[in-house]
């Protein structure tokens, strides 16, 4: 066991990668001798070379685009956007291109593309820096959008998507770069890649929430334990596909469900979850299927984001709504 | 496989210059200027001035004022030199580093720093000063500032527009798009590309392989490379510039060659990638000495006044800093306002839920 923050696991995992692999490419703005703006990819380039770890010119389109045109010729991109914020000038080419490609040739074409997004807010950023845009990605067919929370998931995860022969948006929780625990890196620690864990367990309502918000819903666990209640916090790693049974599994149990995520709530990814859940445990459910997130505003200037951004008492604002039902 | 340099290789670009780092007075027979002793006095005031508004934006940030700074070190000369080309009626559509061209626009510099202090995304009234809202996504600006071009084209209106950007901006599509319209529409703008050598990390050479004025050309309109860092030079060509398009002559890319002096922001680690050599030579032809020196020799202005503008100038430093410091957080609530023009059922509902849950925790 090594004691690694979250940004140097995804390192390490991406090190692994390009060891094992040597079709691993890794490529965006800055990722060199900065090692990016946030040296997730620190060294590699030391190590790895300017031929396997590209700094590119400062064009998302062109990112992605050629990203795709170097897995058409076997190679497998790993791309970093800088700031989620950022991906919009990409936008066009992983939704019109990335994921559709394989579909449009019938399965011949594979796309083992990830595209790396440091994601969320809480680190005091000026605009565009601290945007949650899975709600884009989840909605078009064809990618798989997945989120880690931890370094010992990042590691792992990292690694998966990697391996993986569909494209993957892959989102990153900046404000938990820093943040360290102890990383299993010799061992494999295969999960299946659409897994979602309970890292929590709870006997009153279930918290689902994925990349920052699982650590905050860990601490509203904690502190509603003073209160009585048992809460239940389930780490839905894979957004797209969902792991639907894990969730409905654990909603069954308590009987009641609190998605958390820090996007806009309205039309945000917490629909698709209460939509399914209602479908699914209308039987079982003591309440309705709450949702915490961001208002349906743009994300406000740094000063305000705290108002903004779900914490541990609009998490418990949120259990004591669905207990008074 | 780094590229043949051969291949991109051809004549070295001609640098417009009318002041050398020397401060001697140099003429170019296209872009010569005639400016009058107080005009000369007037850009070394907004060149000293602009430089120490910067420092003590370095200096609040590093004590936790502001979230981030992106310095203008080093580019005073070519922001003040093109700011003070524009007339009033110019519109002039900046990146987030145009501190300079914002003074020149008559931009109260905390606004520019309640920006970086995360108080607002902007807070200043960009038709008042026609001076538009700094921009952070890399290079969208530009298509905005070719549009409002088109418009000004329309109402056959005596003005235009001016866009800044950076060396690396040149890459995304976006500039290239512009550079489209522009050229087809023969709209009246300015492309001023400031090429500070570096964009974060990666130098030049992993945006082009020709100089980035040249790139006009394939698009169809005139480019030409100034010396950014000649305050007279700046001023000169982008005054023709912006006449020619007032004119209907259509755009013109100015590449005012300069340096980043500093870190990309405050948030940048220039010593993983920059040789301290490549600072040193730059030092060299700073933009504020040159100018310096070329008042002293021709008798342009004595020490007296030199005593009175830095004199201004920390007076003008101590003010941002100590309004800076007063700058009050919004109000929670703040968070829902101006999203929509018009009256907003969402807005008003969500605000309502959460002016309610705030009053939860004063009870
Ligand atoms: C679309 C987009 N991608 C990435 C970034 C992150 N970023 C901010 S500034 C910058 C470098 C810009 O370089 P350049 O255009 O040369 O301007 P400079 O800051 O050097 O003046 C990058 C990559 C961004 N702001 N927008």
């Amino acid at each position: 066991m090594t004691i690694l923050t979250l940004a140097k696991a995804l390192n390490e995992g991406m090190r692994k990668a390009m060891e094992d692999d040597s079709k691993v490419l890794v490529m965006g703005e800055d990722v060199g001798k900065l090692g990016g703006v946030f040296r997730v990819t620190d060294g590699l380039q030391k190590d790895f070379g300017e031929q396997r770890v590209i700094d590119t010119p400062l064009a998302e389109s062109g990112i992605i685009g050629t990203a795709i045109g170097l897995a058409l010729r076997g190679y497998r991109p790993v791309c970093e956007i800088q700031f989620d914020g950022f991906v919009f000038p990409a936008a066009d080419q992983i939704i019109t291109q990335l994921a559709k490609m394989p579909l449009r040739s019938l399965g011949k074409l594979r796309l083992p593309v990830v595209v790396r997004i440091p994601c969320g807010g809480g680190i005091g950023a000026v605009e565009h820096h601290s945007e949650s845009p899975e709600a884009y990605f989840t909605h078009t067919a064809g990618l798989r959008v997945v989120a880690c929370s931890n370094p010992a998931d990042a590691y792992t995860m990292i690694q998966q998507a990697i391996r993986c022969e569909d494209p993957v948006i892959f989102f990153e929780p900046k404000r938990r770069y820093w943040e360290k625990a102890e990383v299993d890196v010799d061992s494999s620690g295969w999960i299946p890649f659409d897994e979602a864990k309970v890292v929590r367990q709870g006997t009153d309502v279930t918290l689902l929430a994925y990349g920052p918000m699982v650590k905050t819903c860990l601490e509203a666990a904690k502190a509603a334990e003073d209160d009585g209640r048992s809460l239940e916090v389930v780490d839905l790693r894979s957004l797209n596909p969902l792991d639907v049974s894990k969730i409905t599994e654990s909603v069954r149990r308590t009987g009641r469900c609190i998605v958390v995520h820090e996007a806009p709530v309205y039309n945000g990814f917490g629909a698709e979850i209460a939509a399914r859940v209602t479908e699914e445990c209308f039987y079982n459910l003591q309440s309705p299927v709450l949702r915490v997130g961001g208002p349906s505003t743009p994300y406000p200037p740094s000063r305000l984001e705290d108002h903004y951004l779900p914490d541990l008492d609009r998490v418990l604002h949120a259990v004591d709504r669905a207990f008074a039902f | 496989m780094t590229a043949d340099a051969s291949r991109g290789a051809e004549a070295p670009p001609e640098l417009i210059q009318l002041l050398t780092p020397e401060g001697e007075r140099v003429e170019h027979p296209d872009y010569d200027i005639d400016l009058t002793p107080e005009e000369v006095r007037g850009l070394y005031r907004d060149l000293t001035l602009v430089r120490r508004v910067d420092l003590e934006a370095v200096a609040l940030q590093r004590q936790g004022e502001l979230g981030l700074w992106a310095s203008l070190l080093g580019q005073e000369a070519a922001q003040i030199g093109s700011g003070r080309a524009l007339t009033e009626a110019d519109m002039a559509f900046p990146t987030y580093r145009e501190h300079g061209v914002a003074w020149c626009r008559g931009v109260d510099p905390i606004n520019l720093l309640g920006l970086f202090r995360g108080v607002n995304h902007g807070g200043w009234d960009p038709a008042e000063h026609n001076f538009h809202l700094y921009t952070i996504v890399i290079g969208s600006q530009t298509l905005h500032a070719v549009g409002y071009a088109m418009g000004i084209q329309r109402d056959g209106a005596e003005a235009a527009s001016i866009v800044y950007f950076g060396d690396g901006a040149t890459s995304q599509g976006d500039v290239n798009e512009a550079f489209i319209w522009a050229s087809v529409f023969n709209a009246p703008v300015v492309f001023f590309c400031q090429n500070n050598q570096w964009a974060i990390s990666e130098p030049l050479e992993k945006q082009t392989r020709i100089p980035l004025y040249r790139r006009a050309s394939g698009f169809g309109f005139p480019g030409v490379r100034v010396d950014g860092n000649d305050v007279f030079a700046c001023l000169a060509v982008t005054r023709k510039a912006l006449a020619e398009a007032r004119s209907g002559q259509g755009p013109m890319l100015i590449e005012a060659f300069t340096y980043r002096m500093g870190a990309h922001t405050t948030s940048d680690d220039p010593t993983r990638y920059r040789v301290a050599a490549e600072l040193e030579a730059w030092k060299l032809k700073d933009p504020i000495e040159r100018v310096r020196a070329y008042m002293f020799k021709n008798q342009i202005a004595d020490q007296e006044f030199f005593d009175a503008i830095d004199a201004e100038a920390d007076e003008l430093g101590r003010d941002v800093r100590k309004r800076c410091l007063e700058l009050p957080d919004p109000e929670p609530l703040a968070i829902f306002d101006h999203v929509y023009a018009e009256q907003h059922s969402l807005m008003d509902a969500e605000r309502a839920e959460f002016a309610t849950y705030l009053e939860g925790f004063e009870a």
